[in-house]
């Protein structure tokens, strides 16, 4: 059967694209991250959460219209049935499942299956062809427990009582997972905030995810930061910002920060593995369980699950949808 | 082995010295032995399995893992310890590994063909971090940016004893170390090593002020010697064993095949060594094909043959003279020197003058017609002393060369820099356009750091990652050693040494050097 899905992500039979790159007359987004969800189209269908945190960041016009889809509602357009349900990426992430004349496509858009506080949890979806991101495509990724790795940042906090920690991270997401991550693990100390920071955290208290007591870092003289952790975007931990801090530990968490020779490259001195994505064997169990008999990735390192699904039997192909930038500065 | 696994990543991800230091301090001081010295072995790289190869452990992932899938991931990560520690696929039930002791008791009798099932199993046992540190462990390539002397500073550290005593018995002692630990721990003697055929620390020299020491300084109590542009080592000629050891102790010998099979008698000596033909040294750049590297071909010991300039003996045969004075080592060496022709060792001159302007007159020739990098002064009665001793031996360097560059692209430092633009590269003019010449990352103040980095970004032209492209208006005085002609750079030129010695926050960028000024500075090779 021939994919209703073209490879651009545009849905043929209604001229509708998913996460695109341009600006387009209709848009479906899966979540609110710079890679996928871009100002400037005409019409915009996401979940409420999404439209939220587009509105936050880009400004109530950055589309003509909004169209909220909650979780799990069907909305027909012209002959094509479109539901969103949750991909545990981040708030209101969502995967796109289109159906259409009985064949069923599924775009997880950026997913994880591991449980988070911060995000609705991962529905498994059954399809014909399955859309799936690739960013831990390797089987070098294998995460660890994301509890794991807050105790180590723990342990090392009450190890340099004199020094700050500061930890890098992706403003919209993985902030707010860790800050989650920490009261989670009995963490209640005031956790302080780099300026980029602050807007969506508010955001995500907003829609109902509790963080604890935040605070600006700038509102704090530089020794009573001793012993506390910061929340920063990776781009200021090793720039200019970071001089009003005593000391820093360096962290960074991302699942990037697997690989210790890149860690240490980058002169991070505590690498903290949590990742918001699939790793190696969540995208392989996703990939099996959905039946899909047909698999385009995307997003990531294609090439090894490429080879991984046609070993399984899988007709599978890579889609270049525009160079996107990911890395272990800005993991989205 | 968890405790090591610990300290390893520590030792890999903290970048600064100190607490490096810190952290090999306490892991030595807490742990037991035999543990602790094993684990000092492998951190100074004085341990490695002979059948514990990487292709071994290549055997051992891809029977588990796709190789296909293990090339995409060995590209992705670009070390094969690492890749093999994240892509293990068996995850057990993570009951502690055996104690390191008995890690390396097991590789040590594990026969070949039951080796690949061994290191499966323990893969399988270690968690993540461990998994990292046994492939490192398993093959000896920690690639961890660690010295043998920072381990060593650490357990000084830890004892309060001499660095210079424990470097001293360094290479006596044999693994798993315990006896240097209980000496160390106050427990027992210092271990009681062969002296003759084992490092000893060099004596240094300190930069003389000629302003204060020449006014009170007598030449008559010192001899000059030229400071040649080679490499300090000491040659340790024993009964059917030759060693060679660079400043540091590491034992070079093996690359210097050609100088260590054609020399004779018994002694242990001081010297540079050199490379060239008939005793005449080449430039340092000739002599740099022949470092770093494990072996020499024969192609390179036949272009660079190697030599020893030697300037002084510490044990003439058995006998250590170093408590005698330098007059008398030195007739002692002359001596040794008559009964022992060489091939491969020659005598460094003693320089002749009168007063110190005559000497100055002679560094400055030697600097010009011979490229010598200054003279040595060594006070004739001084005894051979460890570490750098005030007031006895003194290098007088010449002047360095200064040239006016200008800032071309900053990088950020690294560590407590790294949030700085402190590492400068600079050029001069060829026509209308500025080549770089060169790069240096050191020579100002705090002060002056902070200053520049704001200038960095208050003028930055272009950023590619961490490197800024700046407005071409700001001069540097770079002062260098020597410029070498180079095809490496674009601009042809190689400075030795370079760093800033000024800011020319008043110089215009029009009135910096040209290339064509650079010629004058020019070694002929």
């Amino acid at each position: 059967m021939k994919p209703f899905l073209d490879r651009d992500l545009r849905i043929a039979p209604i001229d509708v694209y998913v996460d695109p790159p341009q600006p387009r007359a209709r848009a479906i987004i899966t979540h609110g991250h710079a890679d996928h969800a871009r100002a400037g189209h005409g019409a915009v269908l996401a979940t409420p959460d999404t439209i939220a945190i587009m509105k936050t960041r880009y400004g109530e016009d950055a589309a003509g219209r909004w169209e909220e889809l909650p979780f799990g509602e069907k909305r027909d357009i012209d002959g094509v049935t479109v539901s969103l349900h949750p991909a545990g990426h981040i708030l209101g992430s969502a995967q796109v499942l289109l159906e259409h004349r009985g064949q069923r496509i599924v775009v997880t858009g950026d997913y994880k299956r591991l449980p988070d506080r911060t995000a609705q949890p991962f529905e498994l979806l059954a399809c014909d062809l399955l859309v799936t991101e690739a960013t831990f495509g390797l089987p070098v990724f294998q995460h660890p427990k994301p509890t794991d790795e807050i105790g180590r940042l723990l342990r090392s906090v009450a190890a340099f009582p004199e020094r700050a920690h500061v930890i890098g991270c992706y403003a919209l997401g993985k902030a707010q997972r860790v800050i989650s991550l920490l009261r989670q693990a009995g963490y209640n100390a005031p956790i302080y905030l780099h300026g980029a920071m602050i807007r969506l955290c508010e955001l995500y208290v907003e829609r109902g995810i509790p963080l604890g007591d935040l605070r600006h870092s700038l509102d704090v003289p530089k020794a009573e930061l001793a012993g506390q952790i910061v929340i920063a975007p990776p781009s200021a931990i090793k720039d200019r910002w970071s001089r009003r801090l005593p000391d820093p530990v360096l962290a960074v968490a991302s699942g990037w920060m697997s690989v210790k020779q890149r860690a240490r490259q980058s002169g991070v001195e505590l690498p903290l593995v949590i990742s918001d994505h699939a790793d190696w064997n969540e995208l392989r169990q996703t990939i099996g369980e959905t039946g899909a008999g047909t698999v385009w990735v995307t997003h990531g390192r294609e090439d090894a699950l490429i080879y991984w699904s046609q070993q399984q039997g899988l007709a599978a192909e890579p889609l270049n949808i525009e160079a996107y930038e990911d890395g272990p500065e800005d993991e989205q | 082995m968890k405790k090591f696994a610990q300290l390893l990543e520590l030792l890999a991800l903290t970048p600064s010295r100190n607490r490096k230091i810190e952290a090999l301090t306490q892991y030595f001081a807490t742990t037991p032995d035999p543990d602790r010295g094993y684990a000092l072995a492998i951190l100074t790289g004085a341990l490695s399995f002979k059948n514990v190869k990487p292709a071994v452990l290549r055997d051992v992932v891809t029977r588990e893992v796709d190789p296909v899938l293990f090339g995409m991931s060995y590209d992705y990560v670009g070390d094969l310890g690492e890749t093999i520690a994240l892509i293990w696929p068996h995850h057990g039930a993570q009951d502690d590994l055996p104690s390191l002791t008995d890690l390396i008791e097991l590789f040590n009798t594990t026969s070949k063909s039951e080796l690949p099932a061994l290191i499966a199993s323990l893969l399988t046992r270690a968690a993540i971090n461990e998994r990292w540190a046994l492939v490192k462990l398993a093959t000896g390539a920690l690639r961890i940016g660690l010295s043998a002397r920072l381990a060593k500073t650490a357990l000084a550290n830890m004892s309060g004893k001499d660095l210079q005593q424990l470097e001293e018995i360094w290479h006596g002692i044999t693994l798993p170390y315990t006896e240097l630990f209980d000496w160390l721990e106050d427990k027992g003697e210092r271990p009681d090593i062969d002296h003759a055929s084992r490092f000893h620390p060099m004596m240094l020299s300190n930069p003389i002020d000629e302003e204060k020491d020449l006014a009170v300084l007598a030449p008559a109590d010192f001899a000059a010697e030229w400071k040649w542009d080679g490499i300090r080592v000491q040659l340790i000629l024993g009964k059917g064993k030759v060693s060679l050891f660079s400043r540091t102790g590491d034992d070079i010998a093996g690359a210097f095949p050609d100088l260590v099979d054609n020399v004779f008698g018994e002694a242990v000596l001081d010297g540079e060594l050199l490379v060239g033909r008939d005793f005449e040294p080449d430039l340092f750049n000739a002599l740099q094909q022949r470092l770093n590297r494990k072996v020499a071909t024969p192609k390179l010991q036949e272009e660079f043959p190697a030599f020893v300039r030697v300037y002084d003996m510490l044990f003439d045969g058995g006998q250590d003279i170093r408590p005698l004075a330098w007059s008398e080592r030195r007739a002692h060496l002359e001596d040794w020197f008559a009964r022992n022709p060489q091939r491969r060792l020659d005598l460094s001159e003693v320089l002749t003058f009168a007063d110190w302007p005559s000497l100055a007159d002679l560094r400055r020739k030697g600097a010009a017609e011979h490229g010598h990098e200054g003279v040595m002064l060594k006070l004739r009665t001084s005894p051979y002393v460890p570490g750098r001793p005030k007031g006895l031996w003194f290098k007088w360097k010449r002047d360095p060369n200064v040239v006016d560059a200008i800032l071309m692209y900053a990088q950020r430092g690294h560590g407590k820099r790294s949030s700085f633009y402190s590492d400068y590269t600079f050029g001069v003019w060829k026509g209308n356009e500025i080549v770089p010449i060169g790069k240096a990352y050191f020579g100002f103040t705090d002060e002056e750091l902070r200053q520049l980095d704001k200038w960095v970004r208050n003028n930055t032209v272009a950023a590619f990652g961490p490197v800024r492209e700046v407005r071409k208006e700001l001069v540097f005085e770079v002062a260098f050693d020597s410029a070498q002609a180079s095809t490496r750079h674009k601009s042809g030129v190689a400075l030795r040494f370079p760093r800033i010695n000024r800011i020319r926050w008043d110089k215009p960028a029009a009135e910096a050097a040209t290339l064509d000024d650079m010629q004058i500075f020019l070694e002929a090779t």
